[in-house]
């Protein structure tokens, strides 16, 4: 047994380019069960690239990431059989538009986990309730709001059952009024233990939520802690730099 | 914008109407002068004659500049009599009777005379008289043949737009469809390949594609059904009569029989299927 | 009222230029002929019903319809796979798809004439058994087949890479194989966009059905043409020509429904 095993993530001195744009410089980090962690950093610092490295969505170019005591950057590794246990909810939503908001939630529980309909379909109805959604079972993306979408997204992520919850950016495409109903599902989520690693702007949010805080810039991670220490006496001169422009802008 | 888009739809519409219109029809027949001065040509000064290319032997020889063979000779003999130089054009044979008028002045094509067609184009007199054919592989299922209702249940082919579809439906009336093609050619292919069993045309090709086309084939016989070839003309066309005359004048002094001789004579020895 | 004055001008045009069109042609010095020679009633009655010597347009216009829908069934079936196998990523896929790539570009290259020449009178030129013994509509349909697949497998590969490839990520996300992601996500979403291109091609289908002719079998244009062959008159054609544009509406007024209905499902959803 590894000590990287009782780790929900391990992230290794991972590098990523995409041709000579350099995104991730020997990213190490970890995320443990239960533990929200927040990444930071100015758009391109590559949070979200991180995410998707994560999820197997981008392939690293070197080091290593090993999820739940499986090292999933290696060669022969069955891409399908890891995604199913992370999930990953975009900026965009990225719902299904051709299907009902049940039928998005039951397609990968019964076609990747090979759940039986009417269970997959309880399950949804379930999770639908639960988060407030009930009523929107039947309708297609097109007539829900953005925040709606994006529940309803995560309600997709979270039928999986998934072991970690990567939210890349959730809020960042929503109308301001918008965001609160999401923030407020992913705080109940984190009240109920779910592992995460959060990419987001929101720090008001981030500080409130998270159990540890990543700044990232150019693609290194160049501060990490737990929030109350980065938000109120950050050490790098990048983070102070990047916080005081956050609270200049009225956003923390 | 609207009123100017209806003026613009107008006068595409006139120039259809324009072009779709008739030239008012002249009498046919014999004109009182067939000076080369004063006929009503397509190009002045020129003959213009047209055929369906390929042009096949015995009708032609040789290449548009200068055709001979019995259509080729024919029609250089009849722009001799007119005191006029020939120009070839090539008029597909499904176009020739088209509305509108024409560019050429005739057009020779072993077309037969027939009462349909007489409505709507003119002919001259005829210039050779042409019974239907049926060629054949040697060993194949209709060789030994006597009669039309041998052919009966025979998959007959032809080329489309020829009396001899008209002959295999009203006189033969097969058993099963008969293959119809675009040209001779795609029949001939089609009897290569044993794809039909027997192909009908003028007597005077099946000949010539037995002699020359396809090996181990065979002339099962010739039906006599006297259509006479005509030179086709664009209906009232006042070219007609002079034609006509000209045509006279090569049977009275014997030419038109020398070029049959010299042309058809090998290709007119063939058994007389019964009814 | 805008609403108002605009149909207004646009009947009223409508009136001036169809009276205009009809004014023309009646008024037209060679009126008449061409009357003759397309409308007359007739003509329209031994085409559609056929004589002792021509074929009835109408029967033959069967095989047209036969041709085209045994034809459009294997179309959609071979065309969406040359798609996918176009559209399937990874390195140890690159033979197929250049299989796929190379037909493509052949048989969008060549007129289907030719196609139609190779294979009705080149397979049953070589003797072989069962492959040269078919039917000459066998060859006919085999030819459309192969070059409306090409074409139609370029429509489908245009609406695959119109879906955006985030849609692709949020179903592997999901833990779906590349195969699902297509088949559930992808295509779905794919065909609905191309529904009104195809439908265009498969006009185009309907009509060439016709070229197969030229194989030997008597369709409704080789029909129409024998009879205006023997009667030098037209309306034969025009005969075809309404049967092929009476078989067409149907077909684009259905697409327009689907659309139609698609488009409505996705805005007001459907109550259960």
């Amino acid at each position: 047994m590894n000590v990287a095993d009782e780790r929900a993530v391990t992230v290794e001195n991972v590098t990523k380019s995409f041709g000579d744009n350099v995104v991730l410089q020997d990213i190490s980090m970890s995320v443990s069960p239960h533990e929200v962690v927040c990444l930071i950093g100015a758009s391109g610092s590559g949070k979200s690239t991180l995410l998707k490295c994560i999820n197997l969505l981008e392939p690293v170019d070197s080091g290593k990431i090993v999820v739940a005591g499986e090292a999933i950057t290696e060669a022969r590794v069955d891409v399908n059989r890891i995604r199913r246990h992370i999930g990953i909810v975009f900026q965009a939503f990225n719902l299904f538009p051709h299907m009902t908001v049940t039928r998005n939630i039951t397609l990968g529980p019964i076609e990747a986990l090979g759940m039986d309909k009417a269970d997959a379909t309880e399950r949804a109805l379930e999770l639908l309730d639960r988060f407030g959604l009930a009523d929107k079972k039947d309708e297609y993306p097109d007539r829900l709001s953005g925040g709606q979408q994006q529940r309803v997204a995560i309600v997709r992520a979270l039928a999986m059952r998934p072991r970690l919850m990567l939210l890349d950016e959730v809020t960042s495409a929503l109308d301001p009024e918008l965001v609160a109903e999401v923030l407020g599902l992913i705080r109940e989520l984190a009240t109920g233990g779910m592992t995460m690693l959060i990419a987001t702007h929101e720090m008001g949010f981030a500080r409130d939520i998270a159990d540890r805080v990543c700044f990232l810039h150019n693609g290194r991670i160049l501060e990490e802690g737990r929030p109350e220490k980065i938000f109120s006496a950050p050490e790098n001169p990048r983070t102070k730099q990047f916080l005081q422009r956050i609270i200049a802008a009225g956003r923390l | 914008m609207i009123p100017r888009f209806v003026a613009a739809a107008a006068v595409f519409v006139l120039l259809l109407g324009a072009c779709a219109a008739e030239k008012p029809a002249t009498s046919a027949g014999s004109s009182a002068s067939c000076d080369k001065g004063s006929l009503p040509l397509v190009q002045e000064g020129v003959l213009t004659v047209a055929t369906d290319r390929p042009a096949y032997p015995p009708w032609f020889k040789g290449s548009p500049q200068h055709y001979t063979g019995f259509e080729g000779d024919l029609a250089s003999g009849i722009a001799k009599q007119l005191g006029l130089p020939i120009k070839w054009v090539v008029e597909p044979f499904n176009k020739s009777y088209a509305p509108g008028p024409k560019d050429f002045d005739f057009d020779i094509n072993q077309i037969s005379i027939t009462p349909e067609r007489s409505r709507v184009v003119d002919f001259s007199d005829g210039y050779f008289d042409d019974n239907q054919g049926v060629l054949a592989l040697e060993g194949g299922p209709v060789t030994q043949a006597s009669s039309l209702a041998d052919l009966k249940n025979a998959q007959l082919g032809t080329q489309v737009g020829t009396t001899s579809l008209t002959f295999i439906n009203s006189k033969i009336q097969p058993a099963g469809d008969p293959k119809v093609f675009d040209q001779t050619n795609d029949a001939k292919t089609a009897l290569e390949n044993k794809q039909i069993d027997a192909l009908v045309t003028d007597v005077v090709t099946t000949v010539y594609l037995r002699d020359f086309e396809i090996k181990g084939s065979t002339v099962v016989g010739q039906y006599p059904t006297h259509e006479p070839f005509g030179m086709l003309f664009e209906k009232g066309s006042p070219l007609v009569g002079c034609v006509n005359d000209a045509l006279g004048k090569l049977r009275s002094d014997g030419t038109l029989h020398k070029l049959q001789s010299k042309w058809l004579k090998d290709y007119l020895n063939v058994p007389t299927l019964k009814d | 009222m805008l609403g108002n004055r605009n149909v207004l001008i646009s009947s009223a045009s409508t009136v001036v230029f169809l009276a205009l069109i009809v004014a023309v042609v009646a008024f037209a010095p060679g009126t008449s002929l061409v009357t003759q020679r397309f409308f007359d009633l007739h003509h329209l009655k031994a085409a559609f019903t056929g004589t002792v010597s021509t074929p009835s347009v109408v029967a033959a216009f069967g095989l047209n319809v036969e041709m085209f829908l045994i034809a459009e069934v294997f179309i959609l079936a071979i065309a969406l796979v040359i798609a996918v196998v176009r559209s399937i990523p990874g390195p140890v896929f690159f033979p197929l798809r250049a299989v796929a790539v190379a037909y493509t570009d052949l048989f969008r290259g060549v007129p289907l004439i030719l196609v139609l020449y190779i294979l009705g009178f080149g397979i049953p030129g070589l003797g072989l058994q069962f492959f040269s013994q078919q039917s000459d509509v066998v060859y006919g349909v085999t030819a459309l087949v192969l070059v409306y697949s090409a074409y139609v497998a370029e429509v489908y590969r245009a609406g695959i890479d119109s879906v955006h490839e985030s849609q692709a990520a949020a179903a592997r996300s999901l833990g779906l194989s590349t195969w699902q992601s297509l088949r559930f996500v992808v295509l779905p979403q794919a065909i609905r966009r191309v529904v009104p291109p195809l439908l265009n091609d498969f006009i185009g289908l309907q009509k060439d059905t016709a070229l197969v002719s030229v194989l030997g079998p008597t369709e409704a244009a080789r029909a129409a043409q024998i009879y205006g062959a023997e009667q030098f008159n037209y309306a034969s054609y025009v005969i075809a020509a309404v049967l092929f544009v009476l078989i067409t509406i149907p077909l684009a007024r259905f697409t327009d429904h689907l659309i139609k209905r698609d488009r409505q499902r996705r805005r007001t959803g459907v109550p259960q």
